[in-house]
């Protein structure tokens, strides 16, 4: 028989004496346990108790808690209760279920997709009918915002990437003695490439995210529930206007950038090589024509629409919550960039195919 | 004297019939075989505890999510399966003010009540300009139509949303918890405009609210909903239910606080 008499202060907060070391390697076969000289308890009493009546259940010992009040008794059976029932829940599914699930959600989020460049081209239509109903001054604003504001950030960004394909290109080229052809290195991967992605990156970055929160936040807010209560499809008011304020932007940014980047290489070869800007020139223009300017004015606008696409639709499908507009931010920046890439590549096959 | 709203079908019969009703979403079902009908010009409250589905099956009236069985009506004329022309018809027919009143916050409280009005009617802009002013007002919000949402009190925005929802002279408004973050005083002076447009435009109201006061106050008829029957466990005048009905849900929910009819 061992008998167990509590005292003092039980706190949660204060490390709590281990039932194993207090039997020191006894054995009792009956254990009683008393606390009628406890001061101050909460769950940290009942913890040990519950200690020793497991260990005296699983050692076959009697344990007599006939002397604890009524009121630890019952918390004791509510633990042992959850005691019982805490065991985690196990959410893991197995490999084919998983592999099943994923599938399933790719072809569901490519039907999303469909569905929703439908909607923007049928929601086009009824706009080219009804012109007045297009909010001009939100696309307005919207061109404000990714187009003119977007200035800053984009003249930097070109600017610095004219002058490493600068930097890079006059290593091999400074080998053969061809110097020169540096400007037609810029000249043409700027205006056929660089130009157009790096801008399409940046306003992936800038504009697509800020649509996705801006619209997130609307569905959190039952902004859009309320325009379709109304019967006024949120294509129409919150996508088209943005939609159209990037297809109209991106390529005069593309424009700027491909000059910028120009201007980039022009500083390193002028400060690199001792090439004049009037030979860069004169050089770039025996490679590069309208058509190269025109392929990517062109890849810009896909671009522009593909980054509002993407920053709408994930703005429109977001969780009714902060973390769910978060989520949908950061998708609609992985879904913008991943699609320009894959855009970019069907172009570059495409304008090889026409030979352009 | 008719009242002077604008879009009431002549047609008789009830403004509202939701028959054999199946809500739910993400292959849940949370309500089965919801039947119930709303008289013209009645002020019909939609009651139950949280997470009953009060608010899911609000959403599924006025077509925010689709059922998975049953239909809607609105005076006679089906909702739930009406093709676009349609639907787009009997959306003018009714207006929501949602929890959060939901005003779209990049425009000013008048562009909120102007933009129904652009979508729907012909008005001159300066009509519009006009009668957006007069329902702000009518809702208490005169001087207040170049405020953005952001920069007004929140019984101020529900109140907006409101003016917005009565916007095109809807025969039926619903309300979504209108009480919801609200004082009791300004709760009280919403319950008020509630019982206004319903006695001045003849307009039906359905409200999803658990709000004991306001139920008593201006419920003309109730449904309960609970969890546990997935389903209405009581239908009809507050006061009734809570003085005779043998449910203990029922009892339990219309007595409690106190508030039980004098």
């Amino acid at each position: 028989m061992l008998e167990v008499a509590l005292a003092g202060t039980w706190q949660i907060t204060e490390p709590r004496p281990s039932w194993a070391r207090l039997l020191g390697g006894q054995n009792p076969t009956r254990v009683r346990l008393r606390v009628e000289e406890v001061e101050k308890w909460d769950s940290s009493l009942l913890l040990f108790l519950f200690e020793a009546q497991q260990w005296c259940r699983s050692a076959g010992a009697y344990c007599e808690a006939d002397a604890l009040p009524e009121k630890i008794r019952t918390l004791l059976v509510q633990l042992a209760a959850s005691h019982e029932t805490s065991v985690p829940f196990d959410r893991s599914e197995n490999f084919l279920t998983t592999v099943g699930v994923a599938a399933q959600d790719v072809v569901v989020k490519g039907r999303a997709i469909l569905h929703f460049v439908g909607e923007c081209v049928l929601g086009a239509q009824r706009l080219a009918r009804q012109p007045r109903k297009f909010r001009w001054r939100d696309c307005l604003e919207e061109m404000q915002q990714c187009g003119a504001m977007a200035l800053p950030i984009v003249s930097l960004v070109s600017l610095l990437v004219g002058i490493t394909l600068a930097y890079t290109g006059s290593i091999v080229l400074r080998q053969y003695g061809g110097d020169i052809y540096i400007a037609d290195l810029i000249g043409l991967s700027m205006v056929r490439e660089m130009g157009a992605m790096m801008t399409a990156v940046v306003l992936a970055g800038r504009t697509g995210a800020a649509f996705a929160a801006t619209l997130g936040n609307m569905k959190a807010n039952e902004e859009i529930d309320a325009l379709e209560t109304l019967g006024i499809p949120a294509v129409q008011f919150l996508v088209l206007p943005r939609l159209i304020a990037l297809a109209v932007m991106m390529p005069l940014l593309a424009l700027y950038a491909n000059a910028l980047g120009i201007f980039g290489g022009l500083l390193v070869a002028y400060g690199l090589l001792g090439i004049p800007p009037s030979a860069f020139w004169v050089e770039m223009l025996t490679i590069v024509n309208l058509t190269d300017v025109a392929t990517g004015v062109i890849k810009a606008t896909a671009f522009g629409l593909i980054v509002g696409l993407s920053g709408c639709l994930r703005g429109l499908q977001s969780e009714r919550s902060a973390a769910g507009v978060g989520r949908a931010t950061t998708s609609a920046v992985v879904t913008a960039i991943l699609l320009i890439i894959i855009a970019d590549a069907i172009f570059a096959v495409v304008f090889n195919a026409l030979g352009l | 004297m008719a009242d002077p709203t604008t879009s009431i079908p002549p047609a008789p019969g009830p403004a509202i019939e939701v028959e054999k009703l199946e809500c739910g979403y993400d292959g849940r079902v949370l309500l089965k075989d919801i039947s119930f009908t709303v008289p013209r010009g009645e002020i019909f409250f939609i009651i139950g505890g949280s997470g009953c589905g009060k608010s899911t099956l609000l959403r599924h009236m006025v077509g925010l999510r689709a059922p998975t069985a049953g239909t809607v009506k609105f005076f006679g004329q089906s909702f739930t399966d009406a093709d676009t022309a349609a639907r787009r018809g009997l959306l003018k027919t009714f207006g929501m003010l949602f929890q959060s009143g939901a005003l779209w916050s990049s425009l000013t409280l008048r562009k909120n009540v102007a933009l129904p009005l652009e979508e729907y009617t012909t008005l001159a802009p300066r009509e519009i300009e006009e009668l957006s002013t007069l329902k702000l007002a009518q809702v208490g919000l005169s001087g207040f139509e170049d405020y953005y949402p952001a920069e007004i009190s929140g019984g101020m925005r529900k109140r907006a949303g409101l003016a917005r929802a009565l916007a095109l002279d809807p025969a039926i408004v619903f309300f979504d918890e209108p009480s919801a973050g609200l004082d009791p005083v300004t709760s009280r002076k919403l319950d008020e405009l509630i019982l206004q447009i319903r006695d001045t435009f003849g307009t039906t109201i359905v409200v999803v609210s658990h709000e004991l006061a306001s139920i008593f106050d201006i419920a003309d008829r109730v449904i309960m909903l609970d969890r546990g029957a997935q389903g209405i466990i009581a239908e009809g005048p507050p006061r009734t239910l809570a003085a005779s009905s043998r449910d203990p849900r029922v009892a339990e929910f219309l007595r409690r606080g106190d508030l039980a009819p004098q």
